[in-house]
């Protein structure tokens, strides 16, 4: 559970350094594009890491999801929900793959 | 029902089991909303490239406008974790001037999105041009509408916490519509790296 | 748009519907004003939170739709009965197969199951209430209303006809100009909001409300799968509510989506359909999997056999059933690589659903087995879905399925696994639980009849089919040639559908029987339970439970019984208690209407329904309504009638 004192009574360095984090990556992103001169699969694995990482940082130290007394549920949920995205998104992308080189 | 099992220094929002309850579930909605724009993504990257010899968006999209829209929606992520802050501390005050400065960036992200959105359709991409640009609007537009829906929701909820002050009801309300905020940010950290960067750069 | 293009006219079928729907319209309210009971049920029923009467609703509807939905199937089968026969013409057979499975899948099948959960979960987790009544109201209602709206199609605007797939370019605008593929889309994508909700409430009521002492792996098996259920509902509806989405837009507001046109892709309707279609089986499958495991040991007077394993391969099943959707679609040419993975993903598959029967089966194993109605669905289940699941592996071959797919092998195939799968178990489950819901049993005599007319036909009915479909005949064609050959299999198949047919309507009649003649339950625990529900009182009082139980082990009121601790004094103390709402019965009504405008592209009608929708949440937002408590006298009073 979550603890005022520890957390609260302070300057909020968490946010701010999560803050200053998110833009760094965005503009790291936005270098690996491009200035970085890698090759397309290159980039897409790159800048599509840094948005995962972004995302947890969002997660983690905006939305306090391993915070409360359900952190593992939350948690959990969210990780499922990671499973699913990709299932769904790397499973059309392949399976529709073939239907493209048809048209 | 509402069992006193908490320290006093738990945060308000956890103090009720109303409150644990909802955040629960509110984080559970989210998980079957990363399923919801999972989808749209897939639907997105199927159909893209898929033009019908209408514009296609490496001409359209422009860095600028993507970089503002970009660190609008980032700010206003920061300044509502502030608000939380401020909020467990019970400084009504601070509550109120970070929510306000963060429904002031997210309007005007809404604008400049509006915005981009009536150029687009101006250059001759509008959503019945072509199934990329149907799967880009809807993309796009679903998350606009989230933004749009969540600073209604979250506008509603400073009138109740001016009549009722910071009680457990009201700080739970205001927990759960910042974790919406947030997510809502998360989503367009996606839409930034896979629709705009990736549309420019491929 | 002209009077008789609104309503659907020119056949004496609809013109029957039409008269007895009005018909029964007034007789309700005829009924109603006459006995005054318009209060009666505003109060109790159309603004309750309770998950009992709320599951009530949803039996008595899935009920309704399972006689509609019925009565198309009997239709198809007149028609199928000889070659060439001129009974109803191709339209009309397309229209009616294609409400027949989305109705019996959708309004029927989920909503069954739902109700039984919404009686029984928080009953056999010691729960005052699920962890979101007002919620759960908004379920139902939503899934009313858009069922309502769904079946109002076949008499205003024309009924879909693109089957309950909804396959583009069929679906299309090109192909399907009329309105109806529209009520297909609106009248799910309302219901789906109910069902999405319903997956998060039952999610969290089964993680937090679970009484004191009960760890998550000594839950009751119906409650695991009841859990597992929920998981997949919350990932895979948002699904479907986007393929719904892309496909209204497509329709509504010209865009290229699912289009031959302008770069659109039919076969990525297919894809997402199933994304959504397959978890979708196994959401009807599992909490009817927990309801037999339920009845076979409360019947055997055994635990379950291999509970822990149970709920693992129910685990696996939950993540395996996202990744299998292709074997829908075979032979759409997706490619070898992209076939055979998902090939040997249906096979792994079949492998925790073949661990489960023989849990089934060592849980028999030298019980002591009573043959209830109950326990005879239960029983029936076992050899019947094997025979679908055998059938499943066949189809899973992705080679093999060039031959099977599309012709009746495939019908008989669902059909086993959906009837003697879901089906059976809401009968079974409705028998179980029933004294839980209206304080009296079913007649056991009359459930027998039912059982075995109904058993004996649906074999019938479905086995030769598998054989006609190895003989060639494809499924939804509405009629076929003398030189086919296949009437005397399609003879038999009526005859089957006939028997159905008889059993059901012996169980509408057992229900109004029973309501009138069946003793009234005096103890709460008529079957020798082994699990919470079987400790309330009878009748179940509005908030359950007394005190709160508490919970040494699997099998809670077992173990209680076997120490004596089952009928304990001790004082009560007041219970808070949810108010009821009026809220979601006219939101959703708000839905209903916001749909019918978008269904008729009357933009003004779609708006104001919507605004209605949003003033409604507007008003809840502002609601801090923080229910009540009941008095220790009102308690003692409730509590009196059990002894
Ligand atoms: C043993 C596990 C199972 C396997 C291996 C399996 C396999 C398959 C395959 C491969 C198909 C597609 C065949 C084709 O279209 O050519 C299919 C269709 C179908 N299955 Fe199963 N299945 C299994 C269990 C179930 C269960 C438990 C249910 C539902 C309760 C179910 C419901 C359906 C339905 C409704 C369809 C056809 C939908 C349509 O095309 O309209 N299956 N099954
Ligand atoms: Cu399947």
């Amino acid at each position: 559970m979550a603890n005022n004192e520890q957390t609260h009574s302070h300057f909020p360095w968490s946010h701010v350094i999560g803050f200053a984090l998110s833009i760094i990556l965005t503009l790291f992103a936005l270098w690996v594009g491009f200035e970085s001169g890698l090759s397309n699969t290159m980039i897409v694995v790159v800048v599509v890491g840094l948005a995962l990482i972004q995302a947890t940082i969002q997660l983690v130290m905006f939305m306090h999801m391993t915070e409360s007394e359900d952190s593992k549920y939350q948690t959990g949920t969210i990780l499922y929900a990671l499973f699913i995205a990709i299932a769904v998104v790397v499973g059309t992308i392949w399976v529709m793959s073939f239907g493209m080189s048809h048209m | 029902m509402d069992a006193v099992e908490h320290s006093p220094n738990t945060p308000l929002e956890y103090q009720s089991e109303t409150g644990r309850l909802n955040i629960l579930g509110f984080w559970i909605f989210l998980g079957a909303e990363i399923a919801l724009f999972s989808t749209l993504f897939a639907t997105y990257f199927v159909l893209d490239g898929r033009t019908a010899g209408g514009p296609v968006p490496a001409e359209l999209f422009e860095v600028k406008g993507v970089l503002i829209e970009t660190f609008l929606l980032l700010t206003s992520s920061f300044t509502c974790g502030l608000a939380i802050h401020y909020m467990r501390r019970h400084s009504l005050k601070g509550l109120f001037l970070w929510i306000g400065i963060t429904l002031a960036l997210g309007l005007s992200f809404l604008g400049f999105e509006i915005y981009e959105f009536v150029h687009y359709i101006h250059e001759g991409a509008a959503l019945t041009t072509s199934a990329y640009w149907s799967a880009f609007f809807v993309l796009t537009g679903t998350h606009g509408a989230h933004v749009a829906m969540g600073i209604a929701w979250i506008a509603l909820i400073l009138i109740q916490l001016k009549q009722r002050g910071l009680t457990p009801d009201t700080s739970r309300k205001v927990f759960i519509s910042s974790l919406y905020w947030h997510f809502l940010d998360v989503v367009w950290i996606f839409i930034f790296t896979a629709v705009y960067l990736l549309g420019m750069v491929m | 748009m002209k009077w008789d293009e609104f309503f659907v006219t020119g056949d004496p079928l609809i013109y029957g519907a039409d008269v007895s729907i009005a018909l029964t319209l007034i007789g309700v309210i005829f009924v109603l004003t006459y006995f005054k009971k318009w209060k009666w049920l505003w109060t109790e029923w159309l603004t309750t939170v309770d998950h009992k009467k709320l599951g009530i609703m949803y039996v008595m509807a899935a009920v309704m739709m399972l006689f509609r939905g019925g009565v198309d199937a009997l239709l198809m089968r007149a028609q199928l009965t000889v070659p060439d026969a001129g009974f109803l013409d191709s339209t009309h057979y397309n229209e009616i197969f294609t409400t027949h499975g989305t109705i019996m899948i959708i309004f029927m099948a989920m909503p069954f199951l739902i109700g039984l959960m919404n009686v029984v979960i928080p009953l056999q987790i010691g729960a005052r209430d699920v962890a979101y009544p007002f919620l759960n109201a908004v379920s139902f209602w939503t899934f009313f209303m858009g069922a309502m709206l769904f079946n109002i199609s076949f008499v205003i605007g024309g009924s879909p006809s693109a089957g309950w797939t909804s396959y583009v370019p069929l679906a299309g605008l090109e192909l399907s100009p009329s309105v109806g593929q529209n009520y297909y889309l609106l009248g799910l994508q309302i219901a789906g909001i109910g069902t999405l909700l319903t997956g998060i409430n039952f999610l969290v009521t089964i993680l937090k409300m679970r009484a004191p002492g009960m760890k998550l792996m000594q839950m009751p098996i119906f409650t695991w799968s009841s859990l597992i259920t929920s998981v997949i509902i919350v990932f895979a509806f948002p699904v479907l509510t986007v393929a719904l989405a892309l496909m209204t837009f497509d329709r509504l507001f010209g865009s290229h989506f699912f289009t031959l046109m302008d770069g659109g892709m039919p076969m990525l309707w297919a894809n997402l359909f199933w994304i959504w279609g397959h978890p979708e089986v196994y959401i009807v499958i599992l909490p009817a999997f927990g309801m037999f495991s339920e009845i076979i040991s409360t019947f055997a007077r055994k635990t379950l056999f291999g509970y822990k394993a149970m709920v693992y391969s129910m685990v696996v099943i939950a993540g395996l059933s996202f990744l299998v959707w292709v074997h829908h679609f075979f032979t759409m040419g997706a490619g070898g690589a992209v076939n055979s993975f998902f090939s040997i993903t249906t096979m792994l598959i079949a492998v925790p659903t073949g661990v489960k029967i023989f849990n089934w089966l060592f849980t028999l194993y030298k019980g002591r087995i009573k043959f209830t109605t109950a326990m005879l669905w239960s029983l029936a289940f076992i050899p019947n879905f094997v025979i679908g699941g055998v059938t499943g592996v066949m189809l899973a071959m992705a080679a093999a399925d060039y031959q099977y797919h599309n012709t009746y092998f495939l019908v008989a195939h669902f059909h086993y696994v959906l009837i003697s799968g879901t089906v059976y178990a809401c009968f079974a489950g409705l028998h179980f639980w029933y004294p839980k819901m209206f304080n009296h049993r079913l007649n056991e005599k009359l459930g027998k009849w039912t059982f075995w007319i109904f058993v004996a036909g649906f074999n019938l009915c479905f086995f030769p089919m598998y054989f006609l479909g190895l003989a060639g005949m494809p499924r939804r064609v509405y009629t076929y040639g003398a030189a086919d050959g296949w009437m005397s299999l399609n003879v038999l198949a009526t005859m089957g559908g006939v028997l159905m047919g008889i059993g059901f309507l012996i169980l509408v009649y057992n229900i109004y029987f029973s309501f009138r003649y069946s003793p009234r339950e005096t103890t709460g625990d008529p079957w020798d339970g082994r699990t919470l529900e079987w400790a309330t009182a009878a009748p179940v009082p509005f908030y359950n439970f007394a005190h709160v139980p508490e919970v040494k082990g699997h099998d809670a009121y077992w173990i209680a019984k076997k120490e004596g601790r089952a009928k304990e004094k001790k004082p009560y103390k007041p219970i808070h208690m949810p108010s009821n709402s009026g809220v979601p019965v006219i939101m959703s009504t708000f839905f209903f209407i916001s749909g019918f405008g978008m269904v008729f592209s009357w933009h003004w009608m779609s708006i104001a329904g919507l605004i209605g929708v949003l003033a409604t949440m507007v008003i809840r937002s502002f609601d801090y309504d923080k229910g009540f408590y009941v008095s220790v006298e009102e308690i003692e009073k409730h509590e009196q009638t059990t002894e």
